[in-house]
């Protein structure tokens, strides 16, 4: 198994949650202080590199108009990474391709940061949560078609060397694509993506050999995603699972007591909240859905599991939290229960969790916790703790 | 080609595309373009009409019942296929009148062709940009809490109060459809066609706009803009009527159109 090193970059210094009405798209920015936003970025930046010093791959992503996540723009920060990290590969999860403007950008960019880092780069595709659209102005009824179009044309563009190619679909017009540089990876990086309910997608990127990754989903869920990815999978069972992922919450302590007070501090991020608008633009999800909507039944995806207890939620496997001994116990079982996945995407930082203790976070887990996940499911990426540090941290 | 479901509803194919027309009443026909959320057509107007006309209510693809091939992207594609619908149902001498959404879609079919159609009155319709890049012609809805969107919509948010959870599956199913499609064709650019307000001048028939005094989402001032682009259109305002100002004020609404009607008969 990989592990890799997540925060989503927040920036938790807000007002009273209840003296506004929703953090994502409108929370105004007048908020937002450049000073304490220049002094987060370095810091995230410096833990991510001191992840990878410690032997973890490193994850990045990016959402829009949100203090849950002040990285706007994916491609700087893996740019920025793959010039100050030299052994970690670099997982972009991921480019939302539905809501950006162009894909071949994205291509160019992908294309330029695999060169920097010398083919460290994974490169992840997504739809984007339904928040997104309002930043974006993306048509919610059409944020697959848009999704799968623009990967179609981000792996031609990569892969054609007789180029120019045209492109004329209902998304895109383009005319003469002959993208410099191609990616230093051939025939292109590993792609993935993400996914929920919708079964006939997992199927696809399950024929297209694509890794497929959930996030904070219990693990009843998160199984049966999974075992449908398997059952699509074109190259068996086996391999399908090296190409799954998930992502948890991650607290690990030298004590139970020590680990759960970090997972608290974790939970900032599951507690943001969201206006109902936000969370459901019509035609995001199903008329299914809408209808149990309408009824008062669903309130959009992510709302219900939030609001549960850390017990719950550790039981669950959405958070992981303890002892290494503990923690171990919990990837473990979790792996059980899911039929297993290749990568664990270890959420290791979130909320007020400062840079001691988030260092502390990813020490604890690089050195105690990685090393004894690693053979599951085999391996790829970076191997784990590592006794020097480049930049000179425990 | 067609086949009667219930009632005076039946299911037409225009090309590809599974068409609902209801149809009320008798006598010379009057095709009703419904608003977005589908409330005009239950609404005891359309029966008044009825005693006169034959109403003639068809579906936009994606509401109703009416199915919506992703060919269909925009109210431009609609326009062209309501004239596909309009030779088909070999209708002449039409009155043509649209709610909101379906007023906007009465407008792009009058830019294009008249030929079946002898009169026109949209309520409220969305559909062009009045100002500049910076102004919000249109609330957005969208972006809004659904009271605030209520509030906005009616001259008493009272009278918005709808009891979903109280309603067959089935109906809702039509709601959380007609909110898909609405979406669909009204996301962006939002509620308008840049193009048609450089084309309204080509409406050649007389014209009615009517507007709800209380629409807070699309003030009286856009609605005598859209209006002054029509040539010869008649203007006129509804008190204590919302952007539905038909469902609010249905007395007052029956003899405004009632009044345009009869002149324009007396004028044909």
């Amino acid at each position: 198994m990989d592990a890799w090193y997540f925060t989503e970059m927040p920036y938790p210094h807000l007002p009273p949650q209840d003296s506004y009405a929703s953090d994502r798209v409108s929370l105004s920015n007048a908020v937002f202080d450049p000073e304490i936003g220049a002094d987060l970025y370095n810091r995230y930046l410096d833990e991510y590199v001191i992840a990878d010093d410690l032997g973890l791959n490193l994850m990045l992503n990016e959402h829009h108009q949100t203090p849950t996540c002040i990285d706007p723009a994916v491609p700087l920060t893996a740019a920025i990474l793959a010039r100050e990290t030299a052994k970690g590969r670099i997982l972009v999860l991921g480019n939302p391709v539905a809501n950006r403007a162009d894909p071949i950008r994205i291509a160019e960019e992908m294309a330029m940061v695999d060169c920097i880092s010398r083919g460290r780069l994974d490169v992840g595709f997504v739809r984007g949560v339904p928040y997104e659209l309002f930043a974006s102005n993306t048509n919610p009824t059409q944020t697959m078609e848009r999704l799968w179009d623009g990967i179609e044309l981000i792996l031609k563009a990569w892969t054609t060397r007789d180029g120019p190619f045209n492109y004329e679909s209902p998304h895109w017009h383009k005319r003469s694509v002959n993208i410099w540089p191609r990616p230093y990876q051939q025939p292109h990086p590993p792609v993935w993506t993400t996914g929920s309910t919708n079964g006939p997608n997992i199927d696809r990127v399950a024929k297209r050999g694509f890794h497929f990754a959930s996030f904070l989903q219990p693990h009843e869920s998160v199984r049966v995603l999974f075992d449908r990815y398997r059952a699509a999978a074109p190259d068996g069972p086996e391999a399908a699972t090296r190409r799954l992922g998930f992502m948890p919450l991650v607290a690990v302590g030298e004590t139970e007591a020590e680990a759960l007070e970090r997972a608290e501090k974790l939970r900032w991020f599951l507690r943001s909240k969201a206006a109902p608008q936000f969370r459901n633009p019509p035609g995001y999800v199903s008329v299914d859905l809408n209808i149990r909507a309408l009824k008062g039944q669903f309130a959009g995806r992510t709302a219900a599991i939030r609001q549960e207890s850390t017990d719950y939620l550790i039981d669950k496997g959405v958070i992981m939290a303890g002892t290494p001994d503990q923690v171990v116990a919990q990837v473990e079982r979790f792996y059980e229960r899911t039929g297993g996945f290749g990568h664990l995407l270890a959420m290791l930082q979130a909320g007020f969790l400062d840079h001691q203790e988030t260092v502390r976070n990813i020490t604890l887990f690089a050195r105690e916790v990685y090393p004894r996940i690693r053979h599951l499911a085999g391996a790829k990426g970076q191997a784990g703790a590592t006794q020097t540090t480049r930049s000179g941290h425990p | 080609m067609a086949e009667k479901s219930s009632g005076n509803v039946e299911i037409l194919k225009i090309q590809d595309i599974d068409l609902e027309v209801e149809r009320r009443g008798a006598g010379p026909p009057l095709v009703l373009l419904d608003d977005e959320e589908g409330l005009t057509r239950e609404s005891p107007v359309v029966d008044q009409l009825a005693k006169s006309f034959e109403v003639i209510i068809p579906s936009m693809p994606g509401f109703g019942r009416s199915s919506r091939p992703n060919w269909i992207e925009t109210m431009d594609d609609i326009a062209y296929l309501m004239l596909d619908f309009l030779d088909q149902a070999g209708v002449e001498d039409a009155t043509l009148v649209g709610f909101s959404l379906g007023g906007w879609l009465a407008a792009e079919i009058a830019t294009k062709n008249v030929s079946r159609i002898a009169r026109l009155a949209l309520v409220d319709p969305y559909g062009i940009k009045v100002g500049g890049p910076w102004d919000r012609d249109i609330q957005d809805i969208w972006f809004l809490t659904k009271e605030e969107v209520q509030a906005l919509k009616y001259a008493d948010a009272k009278n918005g109060d709808i009891d979903y959870p109280a309603m067959p599956d089935e109906k809702l199913e039509i709601i959380a459809r007609n909110r898909e499609s609405f979406a669909r064709f009204c996301w962006q650019p939002y509620m308008h066609n840049p193009k048609l307000k450089r084309r309204l001048h080509r409406i050649s028939v007389p014209t009615l706009v009517i507007w709800g005094a209380a629409d807070g989402v699309i003030t009286t001032d856009y609605g005598k803009a859209y209006a002054d682009e029509i040539p010869g259109a008649r203007f006129e305002v509804i008190e204590n009527g919302g952007h539905f100002p038909h469902l609010e004020q249905p007395e007052h609404f029956m003899e405004v159109l009632g009044g345009f009607l009869a002149d324009a008969q007396k004028a044909a």
